[in-house]
């Protein structure tokens, strides 16, 4: 009898957590997608597809996904810096470490922080506009460059992570093959094009998934700087807003299950076009 | 020649790129009010000794209390989340039962829900517990969502060598014996990867504590930096200040942990 029971025991604090924190959540919150409600009263009124309906046709809802097109694009730059300073850094430099440090350490700083040294960096007469001298825009209070400027900060704080994914990616590829491949006669682009690029295949597309999800979960850095501000609302604070500003807990239910669908359609069309080639559970 | 040229330029500019305005705002905190209005962001400031700004910040934005909750926070979720991690790793690994692929297939598919878009319908829950402005919920949604360290410690778990729990078997150990003398102590690499990188994403938090600590008690860092701005608006070498006390411990434990962090922040993202 104990025999049985036993695994559940060790299993069933984390699925307790698991379920209550993270099922139970996402059953509620469709529930409560299909009604209007304020998140206080007992009664819900049931709206039907209303919620939805409305999160695709009121030009304040669907914008928040054109924002994060901002963000999105804003993450290939990103992609592209990781990937040369990681191939380059993978060949022997010197100050390597130091540079890598560097370059990584933005992705550890609070997220607060970051907001509050770019709040200085792109004030009116600050660091930015020392730096460019002559005239230059409000670069977080022009709504045509705001959007471009925090999309930027985004790029400053996480390029160090996807750098040190790529970089731990190329230094697992084994050092024979780039002996084998320079008696071939490989020159170094050569050897990124065939070798490198292909070998970490799969934490490049792990980057681009990790890209839409984040472009579209952007929150901490528009949050903090402009509040949303000057066409700067992106989805996580358009639902903030819906939900805790005006307690419309069914519409702000209906953007995050639409987010949360995108999220899996993106990572499921990810996995169909790169399988994982380690299964390592189970 | 000329590639290694451009090959160096172009990491020392990526380092400016990433120093200045993290160095400005250094600058910053040293000034005082009179010479920050008068010098340039670039200037260094007259005295490196000036701390007039952090005492400020220290005092005002009740820091000392932000570091305290963040440690409380801190502390009691990373036991938790090792506790709650390597038991359910044990179960997963060692034992067979009915519905573990089941049980595997949640874990897995729940790892893919952005935290951020459940908190509409999670909030409403830590309330209906009565957790919302105590320091608990903030430690149940850290345990709670925490997906990523039983990855990690699965994954270490099923490289211990069987033979080793068979023989405490043969030795008369029970299976809680077993977990706690032969499996916990060998766990100690994957734990210390769960503490740093989940240590770090604790300290940096803001969404959590922002949407369920509201009163001014439970600030933690980011929130009392965050709240610190509203008054202090226009005084910069303040909030510069106020600032830097959030950025030095990250610089210390970087400085100090660094080959760890590199691996533990490798081994969370590809899980």
């Amino acid at each position: 009898m104990t025999r049985r029971r036993s695994p559940w025991l060790y299993l069933a604090p984390a699925l307790i957590l698991l379920i209550t924190f993270t099922y139970v959540p996402v059953g509620n919150m469709i529930w409560y997608s299909f009604h209007s409600w304020d998140g206080l009263k007992p009664a819900m009124e049931p709206v039907g597809l209303g919620n939805y309906v409305r999160v695709f046709t009121d030009e304040q809802y669907w914008r928040v996904f054109l924002i994060s097109l901002y963000y999105f694009a804003a993450s290939f730059a990103q992609i592209a810096i990781a990937l040369y300073f990681a191939v380059i850094l993978s060949f022997s430099t010197r100050f390597r470490n130091l540079f890598k440090g560097i370059l990584f350490f933005p992705y550890l700083l609070n997220g607060v922080a970051v907001g509050f040294v770019f709040l200085y960096f792109f004030q009116p007469g600050g660091t930015l506009d020392t730096l460019l001298g002559g005239h230059t825009p409000l670069w977080l209070g022009d709504p045509d460059v705001a959007n471009f400027s925090l999309a930027g900060t985004s790029v400053w704080r996480f390029t160090g992570l996807t750098f040190v994914l790529f970089l731990g990616a190329i230094q697992s590829i084994p050092g024979e093959i780039y002996e084998a491949a320079e008696i071939d006669g490989a020159n170094r682009w050569h050897q990124v094009r065939h070798i490198i690029v292909p070998g970490i295949k799969r934490i490049i597309s792990l980057s681009f998934i990790l890209a839409i999800s984040g472009s579209l979960s952007a929150f901490e850095i528009p949050f903090i700087m402009t509040g949303g501000a000057n066409g700067t609302t992106t989805f996580v604070i358009q639902a903030y807003q819906t939900a805790f500003g005006f307690r419309k807990i069914g519409l702000a239910s209906a953007m995050a299950v639409v987010l949360l669908l995108i999220v899996l359609l993106v990572t499921w069309i990810q996995r169909r076009l790169v399988p994982d080639e380690e299964v390592t559970l189970s | 020649m000329i590639p290694r040229i451009g090959k160096y330029a172009s990491l020392v500019l990526a380092s400016f790129v990433v120093l200045v305005p993290l160095v400005v705002v250094l600058f910053a905190s040293f000034k005082t009010h009179a010479e920050y209005a008068s010098t340039g962001p670039l200037t260094p400031p007259r005295n490196w000794l000036n701390f007039a700004n952090f005492a400020t910040a220290w005092s005002h934005g009740h820091m000392l209390r932000g570091f305290v909750n963040t440690t409380i926070i801190l502390v009691v979720s990373l036991a938790g989340t090792i506790a709650v991690g390597t038991l359910a790793a044990y179960a997963i690994s060692r034992f067979s039962f009915p519905f573990k692929r089941l049980v595997l297939g949640l874990f897995l598919v729940a790892a893919l829900v952005p935290g951020v878009t459940t908190q509409v319908a999670t909030y409403q829950i830590v309330k209906s517990m009565g957790l919302v402005d105590t320091l608990g919920s903030a430690v149940v949604l850290f345990l709670g969502t925490d997906i990523v360290s039983i990855y990690i410690f699965i994954q270490f778990i099923q490289s211990i060598p069987r033979s080793l729990d068979e023989a405490a078997v043969l030795d008369g150990a029970s299976r809680f014996t077993v977990y706690r003398r032969v499996i916990l102590p060998l766990m100690k690499p994957a734990i210390a990867t769960v503490v740093i990188i989940k240590g770090i994403a604790i300290y940096n938090e803001f969404y959590i504590p922002f949407l369920y600590l509201r009163s001014p008690g439970l600030n933690v860092i980011s929130t009392a930096l965050f709240r610190f701005k509203g008054p202090y608006g226009a005084q910069w070498e303040t909030i510069a200040a106020c600032t830097m006390i959030v950025i030095i411990p990250t610089v210390v434990v970087f400085l100090v942990l660094q080959r760890f962090i590199y691996n533990g922040v490798t081994a969370g993202a590809t899980k």
